[in-house]
């Protein structure tokens, strides 16, 4: 898109959020958000991302899409994952090293089950709505 | 197949000696005893932070946050919160009625002591999508005062908002802005600061790389309060992934429009640059920032004239750092009044802190101003690592205080840190634990200081090194009482006669150490005591004859090779050697050496 | 004028709108103590020393840097001031190597003043001095960094006053220091030796090369016929050092000592200022008349020459070939005197006393110094080693009775004594044009439009009907723009915007010398030059052509004007070079 109008920014705006709310795109409905700041990828987050990559080709899981977002606060147990699947509940995992990332994959996306150890808490809720 | 319910047990370390194994188990055969195990999954989880109040048990979806939990307690939970759907009421977290902090009851769940306004996008965002941004009603700020707002309108909402300045002294925004916006001038400027350099502070990095957007929306609005058409970035070159995330960002704006010439055809124009710092601390100082920019050797010039009045090039220059203009955004499009109802009277809104040291979960955390140093401790960061006892506290850097803990209670806003001797600073959040020698700590600061001094001036070139100096000594056992007041006579010279806020507030780490921590320093003067065992020279490590078995591991592990003794017989150090460096005293797996 | 009304410790005062506290204090008698603030430059603030309270603020100001503010009180002094000063100059002292008897500046050092004023007994804090090697590869300067106290003076001075960019701060913190740019020898820099700042330093981190032991121990030697000269700005300043007022006109004096001293021959560097104009004149003349380089620009300076070798070397066509009077009067000592008084060159030596640092370095800048077959000059002294030479012997300068300067080549015209003040090569050089053009004697020589302190000074003379634009610089940041304007104009092809310029590196000229006697400001610098142009006045020749030694060396021994003697003797050439070495 070029440079927009004041009409063209709301309505990049509307669909954007539609998008976000939807979060099905071309048939993915299971997202995998990497925390990609720089204690994440101090933390080995490159490798975690690497290792989720490798996971869900071996596994022909073809729902999926993997994207990238800033620190969520929780330095103490980088590298930092967020699971967002149909049916499940929004979960943060802590200390995902490629291990865990193929745990991720086999039990919460696969089996529908959380990972035990490695959930943490959202530091806070969402308040500016 | 999905579960209907998730029962989450913390298992942090914490919660993990408070039995949180055998509260799991319970869960899992309440679960099991009432035939839901494919309706509702037990996990453990890792630390929830309120360490205090542990254990903790979670069940979602219903956000129930039980906290204090016991084993017996889990055929309850299974039955009335997984069954009945019914909170247990008596095991909820209930919000410590003393806390000072104003939150927005209705929007945040009471027991989470964080809230985001800053940070509102990290982690939620792809940082480098404007789309996502813009979903999050990004831009829509910079809409509102372009077509809603005039520039007055603009100052007069962060005036009622509140806002003061997040790099460290809290002068109110809008007198800044309002300051720049009263000066006729051909050109004006537009700064942010993102020379973040306090020793493990990373707040302002974290933003950038998180939410780009939010900065390069806020200079727009402050270019289009003040009249200025181009903005300048100054960050450290040792952030590459903030300034690729800046890069990012920018290009996105400017190809949307959103900087640029004639933004959304309004007749406003706004652009921004980046200008790399390498890396000097006292360029976080606006004016050495400004001659930086200049291309000049980084060192402060006097005040007044401020930036504001005159700054860049000698125009006027608002200068903001990262933090505060992350709210700024926010503040246009949930208004003022909103903004001031959250934080304390004086200190609206949140402050970001960098949670590091001996805290068990350290990170990144934003809470209302006015939260109590104890909450943010013990709540968000679960304690002391290890179970350790708290010493202090270090806020602001090199330039703040030490609080101890009869300061855990107060709550934290720009004007309460510098009743007690500290000061808000950027937002690092240092903790201290009992092993933590307060000399020891202070010579780190003063030695930073040392180092990052501009040079320019002579109460902070040279008052910083006299105090280090003596710190020095101090910590040879070789201080006498006459030093306290000899740091105290040079210390208040630089408060006084130092150029910048740099030389102004470095020896404030030592001047809140001798009120907070006199004792340690008598004992260290006149006892020739470190109790933490950090000065290496107050220390002397013996092997205790009745417990060493000779089996000479800390022989062979000491690298000057001081340790003598047959095996099968107690050894012996050889004082006159011994170099401090405490390898045998880590190895000795009989607790037969004796640090002292 | 806007005014601003105040109060210092009580005492209303009414000062101009952005006058500094410090300055303000001063109109009521009160100083407030500094080792940074110069009249000279823009405030620094880099000492801490002269902190001042803002009655009803519990914060302390800059006296030096803060504007005074409608209605405050200003407290200058009190007993929390005076103990935060004295720490801090505690600290100054526990860097500073105190060895004040073997210091260049003792007795004439602005630290010694305030430790004395403080009544500094001892030093509490452990010493921490720099440890950095002497810079001595100049022939004109000394850095000793050991004694800097980081006041920035010299800095601001080379980079503001000067534009050089010799000296800068280099490393962090504690260790920052002021150097020479990018941490290499003074004589790799682009330095120009202008010495300003030696005259700005407060201590003695800076100071000119001593050469008093040299010309002693020449002055002793038998075989050596010792000549010496003393520049123009010399006798309004010299005084200085022994308790007279700035401006002070002891020509005769200088005779004096000089002659008490055992100086053989006591030659004036006025008579060779006089000689300049022949040549310098002529030249311009010739080339206005032949359609040569214009502008021509004046190259008495050695420190411009220097500059412009470096940092404007494509003014080269424009230079004047001229040399500088020093070296003028150096060449004809060794031939044109020698031969009269019958001495080879190789025994006369030749001394010169400068306002200058850089006529230290100028007397071997090139092969051309040696014009007679050996050094045209072979010493330098500045004023201040004058001074300390004449005191070493035990002279009582003051209460000295005039006396004359020998001939052939010691009388001079006022035309040569004004060289010393901003703008007076180019009056002289107007004066003598005329008439070089006309043939007719100029009426009015009074040439205003050509003094002054104003950094850039520009003027038109009339001669005979021929407009004849000429223009002044003095402070060498003040110089770019005129080179702009002269690169401009040929770039463009068009006339140049002048036909003379005149340059000296340093600001008001040579009565403001890196070698003149240390607190030199502008009011100092006033009373310097209306010195000279009282001595200009006094004197019944006023113009160059007209002086009869002038006239009796051209007769005898030079022939013309840029003539072929001329040209061997008193003429040279530039070359370009490098601002960095290596």
């Amino acid at each position: 898109m070029g440079k927009m109008t004041l009409e063209e920014l709301r309505n990049l705006r509307n669909s954007a959020k539609k998008e976000m709310n939807k979060r099905d795109t071309e048939g993915k409905d299971i997202e995998i958000i990497i925390g990609m700041g720089t204690c994440g990828i101090a933390a080995g987050a490159k490798e975690t991302l690497a290792a989720f990559m490798k996971k869900l080709e071996e596994n022909n899981i073809s729902n999926v899409i993997v994207r990238q977002t800033g620190c969520m606060g929780l330095c103490y147990v980088e590298p930092t994952v967020e699971i967002k699947a149909p049916g499940m509940p929004n979960t943060i995992y802590g200390k995902v090293d490629a291990e865990v990332a193929a745990k991720i994959v086999v039990d919460h996306i696969v089996n529908k089950q959380l990972v035990s150890n490695h959930i943490f808490d959202r530091p806070a809720a969402d308040i500016i709505k | 197949m999905a579960y209907k319910n998730y029962i989450l047990v913390c298992g942090g370390t914490g919660c993990e000696s408070a039995k949180a194994d055998d509260i799991y188990k319970s869960l899992l055969s309440a679960v099991e005893a009432n035939g839901l195990e494919s309706d509702c999954q037990v996990v453990k989880t890792g630390c929830f932070g309120f360490c205090e109040k542990g254990p903790i048990v979670k069940v979602l979806p219903d956000e129930a946050f039980y906290v204090e939990v016991k084993p017996s307690d889990a055929e309850e939970i299974v039955k009335e919160n997984i069954i009945k759907g019914r909170l247990v009421e008596r095991l909820l977290y209930k919000e410590d009625p003393n806390s000072a902090a104003k939150k927005d009851a209705d929007e945040i769940k009471f027991y989470q002591k964080q809230v985001r306004v800053v940070l509102r996008n990290c982690g939620m965002i792809d940082p480098e999508n404007i789309d996502e941004y813009i979903a999050r009603d990004g831009y829509g700020a910079l809409e509102k005062v372009l077509f809603d707002m005039t520039p007055d309108d603009i100052i007069n909402e962060l005036k009622v908002s509140g806002l003061r300045g997040r790099g460290g002294a809290g002068f109110p925004t809008w007198m800044k802005w309002n300051f720049s916006k009263g000066v006729e001038a051909d050109q004006k400027y537009i700064v942010c600061n993102a020379d973040e350099g306090d020793p493990g502070a990373y707040m302002d990095r974290s933003t950038l790389e998180g939410d780009p957007h939010s900065v390069l929306e806020a200079m727009a609005i402050a270019g289009r309060a003040v009249g200025a058409s181009l903005g300048l970035i100054y960050i450290r070159a040792e952030y590459p992934l903030a300034i690729h995330r800046l890069e990012v960002a920018m290009k996105q704006a400017r190809e949307y429009g959103l900087l640029g010439k004639n933004i959304l055809d309004s007749g406003f124009d706004f652009d921004i640059e980046i200008r790399l710092g390498a890396g000097a601390f006292v360029c976080g100082e606006e004016t050495a920032l400004l001659s930086s920019i200049e291309g000049n050797r980084g060192m402060p010039w006097p005040k007044p004239p401020f930036p504001a009045v005159k700054g860049l090039w000698g125009k006027p220059t608002v200068i903001n750092n990262v933090e505060t203009f992350a709210n700024i955004p926010v503040i246009i499009l949930k208004g003022g009044k909103w903004f001031s109802s959250i934080g304390t009277e004086k200190s609206s809104g949140t402050k970001v802190f960098a949670l590091t040291g001996k805290i068990a979960n350290s990170g990144l955390v934003e809470v209302p101003m006015g939260t109590t140093l104890r909450e943010i401790v013990y709540d968000i960061g679960g304690g002391i690592k290890g179970g350790k006892a708290f010493k202090a506290v270090q806020t602001g850097g090199p330039s703040g205080g030490m609080l101890t803990t009869e300061f855990l209670d107060t709550p934290v806003d720009f004007d309460t840190l510098v009743a007690a001797g500290s000061m808000m600073g950027s937002g690092g959040m240092i903790v201290m634990d009992e092993d933590d020698c307060i000399i020891d700590v202070a010579k780190f600061y003063q030695e930073f200081c040392v180092e990052e001094s501009c040079g320019k001036c002579s109460p902070c070139r040279i008052g910083t090194r006299k105090l280090y100096d003596i710190l020095e000594k101090i910590s040879q056992g070789k201080g006498q009482m006459s030093d306290l007041e000899k740091m105290e006579e040079i210390g208040s010279a630089m408060k006084k006669a130092a150029l910048c806020g740099l030389g102004q507030t470095a020896p404030n780490p030592i001047l809140s150490s001798i009120k907070n921590f006199r004792h340690e320093y008598i004992s260290h003067i006149e006892n020739g005591k470190c109790e933490a065992g950090k000065c290496k020279h107050l220390v002397t490590f013996t092997i205790l004859e009745d417990k060493c078995i000779g089996c000479t591991l800390c022989a062979r592990k000491c690298p000057v090779n001081c340790i003598a003794g047959d095996k099968k017989v107690p050894h012996v150090i050889d004082q006159s050697k011994c170099i401090k460096c405490g390898a045998c005293y880590e190895s000795c797996k009989f607790g037969a050496i004796v640090k002292r | 004028m806007e005014t601003v009304n105040i109060k210092i410790n009580g005492k209303p005062v009414v000062v101009e709108k952005g006058t500094k506290i410090l300055a303000a204090a001063k109109k009521v008698g009160i100083k407030i103590p500094t080792l940074c603030a110069h009249n000279d430059l823009e405030p620094w603030a880099a000492c801490g020393i002269c902190v001042v309270k803002v009655e009803g603020s519990p914060r302390m100001v800059r006296a030096c840097a803060t504007d005074v503010v409608e209605g405050q009180n200003y407290i200058t002094h009190d007993a929390e001031l005076q103990g935060v000063r004295k720490t801090v100059i505690e600290m100054i002292l526990a860097d500073h190597p105190n060895d004040c008897l073997r210091c260049a500046r003792n007795g004439v050092c602005e630290l010694q003043d305030i430790a004395a004023d403080f009544a500094i007994r001892e030093i509490p804090f452990k010493r921490n001095v720099k440890d950095v090697a002497i810079d001595d590869s100049t022939p004109s300067l000394i850095f000793d960094q050991k004694k800097c106290i980081n006041c920035g003076r010299c800095v601001q001075v080379c980079q503001q006053l000067q534009n050089v960019w010799a000296l800068e701060f280099i490393g962090r913190g504690e260790g920052t220091r002021m150097a020479g740019a990018g941490d290499v020898l003074m004589s790799e820099t682009p330095c120009i030796k202008c010495g300003q700042c030696s005259a700005h330093c407060p201590v003695g981190a800076i100071y000119e090369k001593d050469e008093t032991t040299t010309v002693i121990n020449a002055l002793k030697d038998p075989e050596l016929h010792v000549a010496v000269q003393i520049a123009p700005a010399v006798r309004v300043a010299v005084g200085e050092a022994f308790g007279m007022e700035p401006g002070s006109i002891s020509t005769g004096k200088i005779y004096a000592a000089l002659r008490m001293l055992g100086f053989d021959a006591i030659f004036d560097t006025n008579f060779a200022a006089d000689l300049t104009i022949m040549e310098e004149g002529s030249e311009f003349v010739h080339r206005l008349t032949n359609q040569g380089v214009l502008p021509l620009i004046t190259s008495c300076c050695p420190a411009w020459v220097d500059f412009m070798e470096k940092y404007a070397n494509d003014m080269i066509p424009n230079f004047s070939t001229a040399k500088s009077p020093q070296m003028m009067q150096g060449a004809v000592t060794k031939t044109y005197y020698a031969q009269k008084v019958n001495i080879p060159r190789e025994k006369i030596y030749s001394v010169s006393v400068m306002p200058c640092t850089a006529k230290k370095f100028e007397i071997t800048r090139c092969d051309d110094m040696k014009s007679s077959g050996c050094d045209d000059v072979d010493v330098v002294l500045t004023t201040r080693e004058l001074a300390r030479l004449i005191k070493r012997s035990g002279i009582d300068f003051a209460t000295l009775e005039d006396e004359q300067a020998d001939s052939p080549i010691g009388h001079y015209t006022g035309a040569g004594t004004i060289f010393g003040a901003t703008g007076g090569v180019m009056e002289a050089a107007i004066r003598s044009a005329y008439t070089l053009v006309t043939g007719e004697e100029l009426e009015e020589i009074d040439i205003d439009a050509v003094r002054g302190m104003d950094g850039v000074k520009v003027g038109e003379v009339d001669i005979k009907g021929t407009k004849i634009k000429v223009a002044v610089a003095h402070g060498m940041a003040n110089v770019q723009s005129l080179i702009d304007e002269v690169r401009q104009a040929r770039e463009k092809g068009s006339e140049p915007p002048y036909h003379f310029i005149e340059v000296m590196a340093c600001k008001g000229g040579c009565i403001a010398g890196g070698g003149q006697p240390y607190f030199t400001d502008d009011e100092v610098r006033a009373k310097r030059i209306a010195g000279l142009y009282q001595d200009d006045k006094e004197c019944t020749i006023r113009k160059s052509h007209q002086n009869p030694e002038i006239k009796q060396i051209y007769a005898e021994f030079l022939g013309e004007p840029n003539g072929h003697k001329a040209h061997e003797l008193l003429h040279t050439h530039y070359i370009p070079r490098q601002k960095y070495k290596k």
